[in-house]
């Protein structure tokens, strides 16, 4: 029913968006997991309590999340360019992606740290932890399984975000569906894309379940 | 030795402030295990924070073996906080280390050698009795059992100091007993300084030989455990001495009666004081005023020579017999309440 080269044609897709989806997740949360950490420590009653560096910060994130990511990818294809060198292609998609996701990992670490017990971070204090390490060995441990989830959430909604960078020549899985399936009309290879997305969904889904279980002791 | 000394809090909530603590000063000699009682509310909690400086006081000084730890840089303060321990009411086990790594953590906090930690996690592990569940999560543990890891992570660091906040009030009486027991066992052992605060008076008397009394931020007295207790004069003791409730008997429940009536008896509980004795006072009803009774429960506690408590008595004699015994209560300042009739 496929011929090799549409079979070829979308595994690579397939790995292009796998590849994006990963490698901009995980770079989402090098910036993001800092941001979060930093939002959650100025909060009230935390460990650096500072209301206006919260605030700014803040804001700082609620503006980038604000922002449909159709059009962060084109806005920002001069700093993609700068970076990547180019603006087309999956490594280009990498820099939007992952500035796209980090305020929304910001966030969601900020919701993971909030459900740390609070008595963890005063009995870390009364052992005389320092603020970096009640952050390495207390926080993140703890909210370890929580943001398992988060970065399951991450990665499916960075699948999403990767096929919409596909409509604008990004590659993955988006650009085949929009090229073949929504351009060329072929129900066949959109519905092949589609299927292929819901399965790469499930999959992260599964994964992220299983681990999160796995580290889980509470 | 430590040395609170006028210390004062006041907390701000939305225009609204409350005054936590009001000017308390209480020195504690090293080595000795010092209780603070107090209601909920009354301050202790934040009291005890305070000495370790987890709530810093508005006004005041803490002063720890010649070191006054309101004046530390927050660096400082973390090494003097090594060396004072504290267990916590809800435990506070990190749920994702084993009750090994939980001992462990102060130890890694220090930069403690492996082999070290190893040594040192495995010998606490032995002193609270939890060789066994070195591997176990805290998850698995019984509430006991997890106080028990608390104190031993809490002496990991080889403290001067162990502060307890309401270490025993998550557990059941046989359990508060056991670790009460440990905690008295790490003093004698080890030499630590103990100050503990509670609401229950059980624990006090368990465990303390020094007590201080709080009510709304204030330190109303302190003194020995006898002296505390012996003071009848202080309304705030007598009502820890005298918080149990005396339930009635389920069978009486039922069929007890709001008024008199004939052929039913009066159930009347009476609360001792240290003026007359137990013996006394039912040989009287007996002997005396020759008034059948029946002693349906009795709470009595002994101090020195003098005796507290409640009694709960059916009174079975004729009606008039009864009347004597009420007056006979009252003419010797005897509390009583008629529960009802049965």
């Amino acid at each position: 029913m496929l011929s090799d080269t549409v079979i070829a044609l979308l595994a690579k897709g397939t790995w292009e968006t796998v590849y994006m989806t990963f490698l901009s997740g995980f770079f989402g949360f090098v910036l993001g997991l800092p941001v979060g950490i930093l939002l959650f420590l100025t909060r009230k009653g935390q460990l650096l309590e500072n209301v206006a560096y919260h605030r700014g910060l803040s804001i700082l994130v609620n503006i980038f999340r604000a922002i449909p990511f159709i059009i962060l990818i084109v806005w920002m294809i001069p700093f993609t360019r700068i970076l990547a060198g180019t603006s087309i292609g999956v490594n280009a998609a990498l820099v939007p992606l992952s500035v796209g996701a980090a305020p929304f990992i910001a966030r969601l670490v900020e919701n993971s740290l909030i459900e740390v017990p609070h008595g963890l971070i005063e009995t870390a204090r009364a052992l005389g932890a320092s603020p970096l390490q009640i952050i390495r060995k207390v926080l993140l441990p703890e909210a370890l399984p929580s943001l398992i989830n988060n970065a399951t959430i991450t990665l499916i909604t960075l699948v999403g975000y990767s096929a919409m960078g596909g409509a604008v020549g990004a590659g993955g899985l988006g650009q085949v569906g929009y090229q073949y399936g929504y351009i060329g009309y072929d129900i066949v290879i959109m519905n092949t894309v589609l299927i292929l997305l819901v399965l790469l969904v499930f999959f992260i889904q599964f994964m992220g379940d299983r681990l999160s279980k796995r580290f889980d002791h509470r | 030795m430590i040395e609170i000394r006028n210390i004062s809090k006041t907390f701000h909530q939305k225009k609204q402030s409350f005054k936590a603590l009001d000017k308390v000063s209480l020195t504690i000699d090293k080595g000795d295990i010092v209780g603070i009682i107090g209601f909920s509310g009354a301050g202790k909690s934040t009291l005890i924070r305070t000495v370790n400086l987890l709530e810093r006081p508005d006004e005041g000084q803490i002063i720890i073996n010649g070191k006054d730890f309101t004046q530390l840089s927050s660096k400082q303060l973390a090494e003097e906080r090594k060396k004072i321990g504290m267990i916590f009411q809800h435990f506070n086990l990190l749920s994702s280390r084993t009750v090994f790594d939980n001992v462990a953590l102060p130890l890694e906090l220090d930069h403690t050698s492996k082999d070290e930690i190893n040594r040192k996690v495995n010998e606490l592990l032995k002193i609270v009795g939890l060789e066994d569940k070195a591997n176990d999560y805290p998850k698995s543990l019984s509430g006991g059992q997890k106080q028990r890891v608390a104190i031993a992570r809490a002496l990991a660091n080889d403290p001067h100091l162990l502060l307890c906040d309401e270490a025993t009030s998550a557990l059941d009486p046989a359990t508060t007993q056991s670790i009460l027991q440990l905690l008295r066992n790490i003093n004698q052992r080890l030499g630590i300084t103990i100050l503990l605060i509670t609401h229950e008076m059980e624990v006090i008397k368990a465990v303390c030989n020094h007590v201080a009394v709080i009510d709304k931020g204030k330190l109303l007295t302190k003194g020995t455990l006898s002296e505390i207790i012996s003071d009848k004069e202080n309304p705030i003791i007598r009502q820890f001495i005298n918080s149990d409730i005396m339930t009635l008997p389920q069978e009486f429940i039922s069929r007890l009666q709001k008024e008199p009536k004939e052929g039913l008896f009066p159930l009347v509980e009476i609360e001792l004081n240290e003026n007359i004795s137990v013996e006394q006072i039912l040989s009287t009803l007996y002997n005396q005023y020759k008034i059948p009774y029946k002693l349906l429960k009795a709470d009595v506690e002994y101090f020195g020579d003098s005796n507290f408590g409640k009694l709960l008595l059916q009174l079975q004699g004729e009606t008039e017999e009864n009347q004597q015994a009420i007056y006979y209560f009252n003419q010797n300042k005897i509390q009583n309440t008629v529960k009802g009739y049965a």
